[in-house]
């Protein structure tokens, strides 16, 4: 299967649609050859800014250019991004409603190395209780780049969050990228796991494995966190014999939390997959630290098996 | 020059006016810190900046930014002064729906341009604003006012260095500085000083002036339009609480409430 990184699939989409739209700007807290915001600042260095290990500040700066009209790209690990700039998003940016969009890079435990300090495993919770923000978490390179072009043209906050890592292609290319919808990758008929991120691909790994035990499992990608189609999420589950939620992020505050809010009252019971409301460690590979903390295929599997 | 200092200065009274009738009788209110900016706000907008009550969002406009958004009730009474919004709004300000919130808003509120009140975040603000005005070729000029107390915010060290980094002279920002903030004297709760090294170190072409003589604001607000390569900060020096004399040096009045008769004396004093 191909597989693309979505930071770099950011960064060369970025540079298009720099060429595109003269009113987008790029801001970068020394982070760029990680971000791939490097590939912006050859293209158009006039309208990059490198704001130094300063994320405060770059906040504010995105909403100052953003009140003269730009589209400001602010960026940095999602730790940082989110955690270390909150207030500076929520005051200045998300309570007026400011054309900027926040890009939360090598998220979730993707930089394995780094450790607890470096991983987020509550980027969006801390960003969906905002208030006008919109929350999106890609599941590979495809919707990667249509989610960065499709957050250009909508207007007002926006919450990117991009794995460090290669992803396997999963999103139809001939398919439009539109927030708020869900998608359908795989369809099936007892349970239906809502995924989103790198735990796309495993919930695909995990039911074509059920598929021989005669199960039969859909997959649907939540990529948009919020606003989320409510409804669409409703019919998804609706028959099912159970749900299980994946997520590469607290169990506190994410996708688990979406989810259930939205099916409360139809009784079908809910499996989730995630984060127990605790921080991430250093590893040194990140498929053996996203085993450590059961995010794996298996764990969606026997998670699906205990539904049935 | 188009308007007179002396009517500059019934101007400024007439926002302290504004003030005190805004803040009312017993409900909370930003007294001090608003009253240390009448002159400086009646300078900015009623001589020094391009500006255009009946096109708050044209393009050419100079902006200022109150970076100290709780100083707010200085800017509403100046901008419906102006003819931004009725007169009448400011009997609203804090009421349930009304268009004048504790903060300055600029959704809710002509002539408010971006969202303060946060301390700290209203000079990085600005620097983006200078910085996108100057990507666009515009020859507008950006204000911002930033309180002594706030200096105690990082964020505005991260802003002085940004704006010297990206020589911002678009930008010229203005220290109410009335040496208190909400629990007493700023040098001896938590000491910003010394103000005019700190800002040179960081960059910054540096002037000082008396925050409540027209005339010296006048002089240096059109002084540092010279000035060239940097950002321009403007240590205004001020009383908290200005011209309304019980209030004067007090620092319970940072946010404080007015008895009838306090009420009454500072309308006296102001009329």
């Amino acid at each position: 299967m191909k597989t693309q990184n979505p930071r770099q699939v950011y960064g060369e989409t970025l540079v298009e649609l720099g060429g595109e739209d003269p009113r987008i700007v790029v801001l970068e807290a020394d982070l760029g050859k990680s971000t791939m915001t490097c590939l912006f600042e050859q293209a158009f260095p006039d309208r990059f800014f490198e704001m130094g290990i300063g994320e405060a500040n770059m906040t504010s700066f995105a909403a100052g250019l953003s009140l003269t009209g730009k589209i400001a790209f602010t960026n940095s690990f999602a730790v940082f991004a989110a955690g270390r700039a909150f207030d500076q998003i929520r005051q200045g940016i998300s309570i007026p409603k400011l054309n900027v969009k926040i890009i939360g890079s090598s998220a979730g435990l993707s930089d394995f190395g780094d450790g607890s300090t470096h991983q987020s495993v509550e980027d969006l919770a801390i960003m969906r209780a905002i208030p006008n923000m919109t929350v999106l978490v890609p599941a590979d390179g495809i919707e990667t780049r249509k989610m960065t072009r499709a957050i250009v043209r909508h207007p007002g906050p926006v919450y990117l969050r991009i794995n460090r890592h290669d992803m396997p292609d999963l999103f139809p290319e001939d398919q439009d990228f539109e927030i708020g919808r869900s998608y359908r990758i795989r369809d099936g008929r007892d349970v239906v796991v809502f995924a989103n991120g790198i735990m796309v691909s495993k919930a695909v790994a995990a039911a074509k494995k059920l598929d021989g035990e005669g199960i039969s499992v859909k997959v649907v990608n939540v990529s948009s966190l919020k606003p989320v189609d409510e409804a669409q999420i409703r019919l998804f589950a609706a028959g099912m014999k159970g749900i299980v939620t994946a997520e590469e992020h607290s169990l506190i505050g994410g996708l688990a939390d979406v989810i259930t809010f939205i099916l409360r009252g139809t009784g079908i019971p809910v499996e989730p997959v995630g984060i127990a409301d605790r921080f991430g460690t250093s590893a040194h590979d990140y498929e053996e630290l996203l085993e450590a903390y059961g995010l794996t295929e298996q764990q969606i599997a026997a998670a699906v098996r205990k539904l049935i | 020059m188009s308007v007179s200092i002396a009517e500059l200065e019934k101007q400024a009274r007439r926002i302290r006016l504004n003030i005190i009738r805004m803040i009312g009788v017993g409900q909370k209110g930003h007294l001090g810190g608003s009253c240390s900016l009448a002159e400086i706000i009646t300078v900015l907008y009623y001589y020094k900046m391009n500006h255009d009550p009946k096109n708050p969002h044209r393009e050419d406009r100079d902006r200022l930014l109150l970076s100290k958004g709780h100083a707010a009730l200085v800017q509403y009474a100046a901008l419906a002064e102006q003819g931004y919004f009725p007169k009448k709004e400011l009997e609203t300000v804090k009421c349930l729906g009304a268009m004048l919130q504790g903060h300055p808003d600029m959704l809710t509120t002509p002539g408010i341009e971006g969202n303060t009140g946060s301390l700290g975040q209203g000079l990085s603000m600005a620097c983006g604003m200078a910085a996108g005005l100057r990507i666009d070729g515009k020859k507008s000029k950006v204000y911002c006012i930033v309180g002594d107390g706030e200096l105690a915010e990082g964020q505005i060290w991260e802003a002085a260095m940004a704006a010297s980094c990206y020589r911002l002279d678009n930008l010229t920002a203005i220290l109410d500085k009335n040496n208190l903030q909400a629990t007493g004297a700023v040098a001896q709760r938590y000491d910003t000083n010394p103000v005019r090294e700190k800002w040179e170190a960081f960059g910054w072409h540096v002037t000082e002036t008396d925050g409540h003589d027209i005339r010296q604001i006048i002089d240096v607000l059109d002084g540092v339009d010279a000035i060239t390569g940097r950002p321009k900060m403007i240590i205004a020096h001020t009383v908290k609480g200005k011209g309304v004399k019980f209030a004067e040096h007090v620092a319970a009045f940072h946010n404080g409430e007015l008895t009838a008769e306090q009420f009454e004396q500072a309308c006296h004093e102001l009329q």
